[in-house]
């Protein structure tokens, strides 16, 4: 399983970790990469098919952008909007401090 | 009765029954049957009840009332709902509650119909067997030591096992259709941008569907009905109108071509390969010329998915940050930005859901995007090619829904090997088009019967000519010679 071009090592792991926000524990990290080698290494078979002129297709349905007028109307009301908020103060959401610190 | 949604409303309309002893019913076989199946996280009992009872005095004053009055209709835990929390079956969405109403929801209230609860899946509808639910696995009500199938497992369950009159799945590869074939029942993939995906929490945007779990194809055709047409909170709906299915369901074209891709009978349990050869020669006697048809791409479709709805989901997934709502850390060392994010994630999302963000993240990556994502998108088009080519061949396609019926909980432990359930389905989503699974006979090799499920496809916005090959496939093969056990035992 370490043919194709899944050479995926553990310092990918953790950086794809962090691109993805996720904290993923030490002893997780080798596990993570044999899976997803496994992964990569089935989905190496796209690798073989003549691709050579073809529009990438990113949506099955030829459509242009939708726009509705611009015009205000109601949206979402100040406390439904705040009601799964995991921290409040007063009627804004509380987070960490986001300047200043060692934010990545 | 078999409480399917046209009798249960019949019943109701014509007043056999009230709204309230409907629902009266249903609440005590979940009450009964539940704890064992697992199929509901949340019951909206009281609701249900005063629903019920304003449909009730609605009809004894005479009023005029909507297509579905009175009908319990259960509702995967990934629509969002005011009523209850929406959960995704995840722990960072366990306390959720939606301050607003999924488009499809509206329109059931609109055709007063009651929403019973909400289903469980695997989280974030990422799985084929319902095992990676936060709220535990769900079981088949055809045999509780084996899977329903996924991701809309619960609702699949739920329908089987007569728990509900019918149901809301989500399709991005097979979540609708391949848990309908696991549990006997019948689901339907619409043609992406049929139904709104407003309130659908999404997954992969250019995959998903809402769509119907029922007992029976006509049962099918009007909750989709229901659930159809243009939004304007969905940019992605399509805005053509919706042609009725319900109205020329029973009439069978005099003569129509089924082709089946020689790529679908290979790898299939033995019971399956019988079951394709009867619906087949089903169709055969009800007019249809049988084709032979090549698909060379169904064999990348898993790899294809794997790319795409994984690239989708890693997008999509970043909003749960543990900010503005879900799950927030309180682990030492979330005071900074980044580890908050990172812990709040890590401790909210499951093992799959983590692995598909990860996955999605790397293809999307730097020096990758151009490997994986881009060639895949252009493979895509492959796939929708070569349906289009077929389907001038041909009016629907007959394949398996799954290559196998469901297997014990616990049986798959592979994610790749999981991944390889959905084989048959995920190029309906790839294309866009539309699919519909329905029971096509049992599998006597293990202790119990396990249903057999057949899938038809057709062209995208074709729904008419699928209801109608559906039907005539529902009524030539007849219904089971088996029911669930916990439906003898519980009703």
């Amino acid at each position: 399983m370490d043919d194709g071009p899944a050479q995926l090592s553990i310092e990918d792991v953790r950086h794809v970790a962090k691109l993805a926000r996720l904290a993923v524990p030490e002893d997780r990290l080798g596990p993570m990469r044999e899976e997803l080698v496994a992964i990569l290494g089935h989905i190496a078979q796209l690798q073989a098919v003549d691709t050579k002129g073809l529009e990438p297709m990113a949506h099955p349905l030829p459509m242009t952008n939708r726009l509705r007028a611009d015009e205000s109307r109601p949206g979402l009301s100040l406390s439904d909007a705040l009601r799964n908020a995991p921290a409040r103060h007063g009627d804004f959401i509380a987070v960490p401090k986001v300047l200043g610190g060692e934010s990545s | 009765m078999n409480g399917d949604l046209v009798g249960v409303r019949d019943a109701i309309a014509q007043r056999a029954t009230s709204a309230r002893e409907v629902i009266d019913g249903y609440l005590a076989r979940i009450d009964a049957a539940n704890g064992v199946l697992n199929a509901y996280h949340e019951v909206f009992a009281e609701e249900a009840r005063a629903a019920a009872d304003s449909v009730d005095a609605a009809i004894s004053r005479g009023d005029r009332l909507g297509p579905l009055a009175g009908v319990p209709i259960a509702v995967k835990d990934n629509i969002a709902t005011k009523l209850g929390t929406t959960t995704c079956s995840s722990r960072i969405l366990e306390n959720y509650r939606s301050p607003f109403d999924a488009t499809v929801i509206e329109r059931l209230a609109a055709a007063d119909a009651i929403v019973v609860g909400k289903t469980n899946l695997d989280e974030f509808a990422m799985g084929s067997s319902c095992e990676r639910c936060a709220w535990g696995p769900v079981r088949n009500p055809w045999d509780p030591s084996r899977v329903p199938g996924g991701s809309s497992g619960g609702s699949a369950a739920a329908v089987a096992a007569n728990l509900c009159a019918a149901a809301l799945g989500s399709d991005t590869g097979g979540s609708i259709r391949q848990p309908a074939a696991l549990c006997g029942v019948v689901g339907f993939k619409p043609t992406y941008g049929r139904v709104s995906r407003y309130g659908l929490v999404a997954f992969g945007s250019s995959l998903d569907q809402i769509g119907p779990i029922c007992h029976s194809v006509r049962d099918a055709a009007l909750l989709y009905e229901v659930m159809a047409g243009d939004d304007p909170r969905d940019s992605t709906c399509a805005a053509r109108a919706v042609e009725p299915v319900s109205a020329t369901l029973d009439e069978t074209p005099r003569t129509f071509r089924v082709g089946i891709p020689h790529q679908y009978r290979k790898g299939n349990s033995p019971a399956v390969d019988t079951a394709l050869e009867r619906a087949a020669l089903l169709l055969q006697k009800a007019g249809a010329t049988i084709v032979d048809v090549d698909l060379p791409m169904t064999d990348l479709g898993i790899s294809t998915y794997y790319v795409i709805a994984p690239a989708e989901a890693s997008s999509n997934l970043a909003r749960f940050d543990g900010i503005r709502y879900g799950h927030r850390s309180t682990a030492h060392g979330s005071q900074d930005l980044f580890d908050l994010y990172a812990n709040s994630r890590a401790e909210g999302f499951g093992a799959e859901v983590q692995r598909r963000i990860m996955l999605g993240t790397y293809v999307l990556s730097a020096g990758y995007y151009d490997a994986y994502y881009r060639r895949a998108l252009q493979i895509r088009r492959l796939i929708k090619q070569e349906f289009d080519t077929v389907l001038a061949q041909c009016d629907v396609i007959l394949g398996p829904t799954s290559p196998t019926a469901a297997f014990p909980i616990g049986g798959v432990t592979d994610p790749l090997a999981m991944y390889m359930c959905d084989v048959y389905t995920v190029n309906t989503n790839i294309a866009g088009i539309c699919g519909i699974s329905l029971q096509a006979g049992l599998d006597h090799s293990a202790d119990r019967p396990l249903p057999v499920g057949m899938q038809l496809q057709a062209q995208a916005f074709n729904e008419p000519m699928l209801f109608k090959i559906a039907r005539a496939l529902e009524r030539a093969s007849g219904p089971l010679d088996a029911a669930p056990p916990s439906l003898t035992t519980v009703a």
